[in-house]
């Protein structure tokens, strides 16, 4: 039997506002166990919450940028649930009445666009976390996370595949990035995301019993474990038995996911509008002055780039899928004007560089001056391509620029005619053999006598002027 | 008359002319409590040290003549209200041994305005009562009657000030817990517009009703308690922003042409015969005022004990999971594994009223429950809200018995929780549709138990309240008494 996968992904963000959404803490990452707390976000007795108007603006970015529609009002409901991590027994979320809702975005697949329903955005404070002591039966609490503010954009069930799900979530990544309103780091649970997934026989309009898949902290794992639950649940179709509704954790090391809970041991979570935070109204003035704060977004960016730089898609896909790696495209067309060229370096030798040692564009040692003043050499034949394939590298090992490297290792390329004639005599006086077979009709040959005025110039010749001359030359 | 049975503004008198001290009348509460306190229990901590040392400080001040509108003046705090650096149990085993760090903002206010801190009074635990029976650290009683009961949740504090054991106290009011006590043990009590004092620091039952108030010894003293309470907090999200008054400026201002609302539904069978008898005649002394009544109708009375009941529990069995042994308070050793270690945390912490109304407002929020109890109470509390509105078109406030009766046996209702509800009956529907409200002596019954008429006006009249309610103290001539103890 062919069967079809469906696939909705809820995606929780971390936003980078500097305090929490409910009180002044901060939300930096990685301080000292419970030193970013004060009595609200430990849940003590008698305190209150108060809104971080950021986390609504920056929430209100992601609604726009995804097309979802903001509603008028909104409000907080809470989540009652009991665990260590969380101090006031219940998560404080968007229910019945969130932030924004109906949005979409686009996904390239098989050439064609194809939409993506983002069923809705919502506000929500972050948990803490638990670490738990190896050798005692004992667990300790850290509250500094506790209170971070995160967003949850929840999509509709419209992925009919892991490749899908992952292109989505690359999508996603991408905007809240570019939007600068999460740091996307997937390891560090910045940027997390739950899967629903379930199959249907092919041309079945209903829906599947779904599971939910929890623990996939990166995109690869995504794709691992999505593949792994539709063979999961393709085998127990297929072996005449029932897929169950229930929750199930990805292994990462197993590479398997196990069950978790089923659909009778899931949470009650009791949801009711919370009494200590009331509605929160946007009007149009509001949404606009935030529409006008989203800078250029990837798809946009994207086409710009097809556009003004005259760039394949996959270059431009490339090249926008990093807002700092668009912004340094950019600069170095800005001061050499070679498009093509640039995007050709940039794809190819730049990004190399970079992944070998998994470094980001921020951090590259070849400033855009430097890449455009190799570009600018290459053109004016200073040096040849060839040779700037080593140059490049020798100006992401040592960051000199490279007219630097060039005098120092006297790598001018030799482009004076007269100086290769006298070279090119040499050696078709030295191989007469070769000339006579190559007159004879061998033209293979003629690739002998390149290699030996490279050999001969230490690569140093214009290849362009070799070429030219030795074809007239050797013709006699 | 010593210095504690006086009255803040007699107290300020006494004060700027000389003839008190802060400490001189912060010993003389105290010696009060060495004499009264092991039969009453209107405290569950007294910080006489503390009290002493701020007295002493306080003489400083107004040695340089910088008296503020509390300075020197003893107040009691209800146990629910967290004090920094001092333990704050909400009545409650789980919270024994609370410390907070930090202070709740009527606390920061009152300390300010230069009061001095008695004690943390005794309560019902987590304000879930309405006789101060359920509090951890035993029954609060009546100053009036020792066998009888206070009334709650604020049963202490409203003892302390009938008592004279402070010269005023802060209570919290969910339900009436603040004027129900109030008219039992013969003092005023005020609960303020939902939003008008912060809730910040107050140990929550009910976010959504819960108001801090205070308890006087007169209705003068309840505007200058409001003065130092009032106004807009921003570490509350409810809490608005209104202008407030200079409240003293209602006293003694007479109600002339005013009319007077008396819901027929507030005065049906069941009502003690003495309760009705004085509150009638209170009537006609607001008539006498100058006031004219007009029966008007608040057609959805008859719901609020029952939305009320389901409104309070959801929000507090929400607001009391924080309370599982994690963090702070009680925690019970020896658990097998987290789930043991909650269970067991919160058998032993909470008592059977608290645990009672967890478990209530959990089957109210339950999935499938929701919509028939909480969806459907949060509507009919609309309605109940738009009663009030309603009434407001026809009257300027509205006049009902704070109480159905006067204050019963200890241990009466205990086993009988409805019993116990109902006697909250005259009082919840303020908190339902947020407006203030305040209970004011209105005579003995037979027996010699106070008895307490309650005011109600719309969203932020405190004004309008405090001044019928001195209207009326001032031509009611209700016999001065004190109890004897």
């Amino acid at each position: 039997m062919e069967f079809e996968t469906v696939i909705g992904l809820e995606v929780h963000a971390q936003l980078l506002t500097d305090t929490k959404i409910f009180c002044g803490c901060s939300t930096k990452f990685g301080g000292a166990p419970n030193s970013h707390t004060c009595p609200v976000c430990l849940g003590m007795p008698g305190v209150l919450p108060v809104l971080n108007k950021k986390v609504v603006e920056f929430a209100m970015k992601m609604s726009l940028a995804t097309n979802c529609e903001i509603n008028k009002s909104c409000s907080f409901a809470r989540k009652n649930y009991f665990y260590p991590d969380l101090p006031k027994g219940y998560q404080i979320s968007q229910y019945a009445y969130p932030l924004s809702e109906h949005g979409y975005v686009f996904l390239d697949v098989d050439g064609a666009q194809k939409k993506i329903g983002l069923t809705r955005i919502h506000m929500e404070e972050d948990a803490g976390k638990l670490m738990h002591d190896e050798h005692n039966p004992l667990s300790y609490v850290d509250l500094n996370r506790a209170g971070v503010p995160l967003i949850e954009i929840v999509s509709e069930p419209d992925m009919r595949s892991p490749a899908e799900a992952a292109d989505y979530l690359k999508r996603l990544h991408e905007i809240l990035v570019y939007l600068e309103i999460c740091d996307g780091n997937m390891e560090e649970g910045s940027f997390r995301c739950d899967a629903n997934v379930s199959i249907r026989p092919q041309g079945q309009k209903e829906f599947g019993t779904r599971a939910e898949l929890k623990n996939m902290n990166s995109f690869r794992n995504v794709q691992r474990a999505l593949e792994y639950e539709i063979k999961r649940q393709q085998y127990l179709v297929e072996s005449g038995e029932k897929v169950v509704q229930e929750t199930r954790l990805w292994d990462d090391a197993q590479g398997a996911s196990i069950s978790m809970r089923s659909k009778e041991e899931a949470h009650d979570y009791r949801y009711f509008p919370d009494p200590d935070l009331v509605p929160i109204l946007i009007d149009d003035a509001w949404v606009e002055k935030i529409r006008k704060e989203l800078p250029e977004l990837p798809l946009a960016k994207r086409e710009r780039f097809i556009k003004d730089y005259q760039l394949p898609a996959y270059d431009a896909g490339v090249l926008t899928a990093d807002k700092a790696l668009a912004n340094y495209y950019e600069e170095v067309v800005r001061l050499c004007a070679k498009p093509k060229a640039v995007s050709n370096w940039v794809m190819g030798d730049v990004l190399r560089f970079l992944n070998e040692e998994k470094r980001d564009i921020r951090n590259c040692s070849i400033s855009p001056a430097s890449l455009a003043e190799m570009i600018s050499l290459i053109e004016a034949g200073t040096i040849s391509g060839k040779m700037a394939k080593d140059i490049i590298e020798d100006m992401y090992k040592s960051g000199k620029p490279p007219k630097v490297i060039v005098e120092e290792k006297g790598m001018v390329q030799i482009t004076d005619e007269g100086e290769l004639i006298k070279i090119i005599t040499t050696i078709i006086e030295a191989n007469p053999n070769q000339l006579k077979d190559y007159r004879g009709g061998k033209e293979k040959l003629f690739g002998f006598f390149v290699g030996q005025v490279m050999k001969a110039t230490q690569g140093k010749a214009n290849p362009q002027l070799v070429n030219d001359m030795l074809k007239k030359m050797l013709a006699g | 008359m010593e210095l504690n049975q006086l009255t803040i503004h007699e107290l300020q008198e006494k004060i700027k002319n000389g003839e008190a001290s802060a400490v001189k009348i912060t010993e003389s509460v105290f010696q009060r409590i060495e004499a009264v306190e092991a039969r009453v229990h209107s405290y569950i901590r007294l910080l006489k040290e503390e009290a002493l040392a701020a007295a002493a400080k306080a003489d400083e001040v107004i040695k340089k003549g910088e008296i503020k509108p509390l300075t020197g003046i003893p107040i009691a705090l209800k146990d629910i209200v967290c004090t920094k650096g001092i333990p704050t149990t909400c009545g409650s085993h789980i919270l024994h041994n609370f410390v907070p760090p930090y202070d709740a903002t009527v606390v920061e206010k009152l300390r300010d305005a230069g009061a001095v801190f008695v004690g943390k009074a005794n309560m019902d635990e987590f304000a879930m009562g309405s006789s101060t029976e359920t509090s951890y650290f035993g029954p609060t009683r009546n100053p009036w009657d020792l066998e009888r009961i206070p009334g709650g949740s604020s049963g202490g504090s409203a003892t302390a000030v009938a008592a004279d054991e402070c010269i005023a106290s802060i209570g919290s009011d969910t339900g009436g817990s603040i004027r129900q006590p109030a008219a039992l043990c013969g003092v005023v009590g005020l609960k303020p517009t939902y939003g008008r004092v912060s809730r910040f620091g107050l140990i929550a039952f009910a976010s959504s009703l819960d108001q801090i108030g205070p308890f006087t010894k007169d209705v003068e003293d309840c505007a200058i308690m409001m003065n130092v309470l009032a106004g807009y907090d921003p570490k509350e999200s409810t809490s608005v922003p209104a202008e407030v008054p200079n409240y003293r400026q209602f006293i003694g201002r007479d109600i002339k042409g005013w009319k007077i609302g008396i819901p027929k539904e507030y005065f049906v069978k069941g009502i003690d015969p003495e309760v009705s008898a004085a509150v009638k005649k209170a009537i006609t002394v607001i008539e006498k005022c100058g006031g004219k009544c007009v029966e008007i109708s608040l057609p959805h009375t008859q719901y609020c004990l029952a939305v009320y009941y389901i409104i309070a529990p959801a929000e507090a069995c929400s607001n009391l999971a924080r309370y599982d042994g994690v963090k702070y308070g009680l925690r019970v050793s020896d658990s097998r594994d987290l789930l043991d270690m909650y269970k067991r945390t919160r058998m032993q912490g909470f008592g059977a009223e608290v645990k009672r109304r967890i478990m209530i407002g959990t089957y109210a929020l339950s999935a499938g429950y929701y919509d028939a109890y909480y969806g459907k109470a949060s509507q009919v509390r609309a309605l109940i809200k738009r009663d009030f509105e309603a009434a407001w078109k026809k009257c300027d406030v509205i006049l009902t018995p704070t109480t159905p009766t006067p204050a019963f046996k200890i241990g009466e209702k205990t086993d009988d929780p409805l019993q116990m509800y109902l006697s909250d009956i005259f009082t919840i529907s303020t908190n339902l549709a947020g407006i203030p409200g305040i209970s004011v002596p209105c005579g003995f019954t037979s027996a010699g138990l106070p008895i307490g008429v309650q005011f109600l006006a719309g969203h932020f009249e405190e004004g309008k309240l405090l001044q019928i309610a001195s209207a009326y103290e001032k031509n009611a001539d209700i016999e001065k008494r004190r109890p004897k103890l």
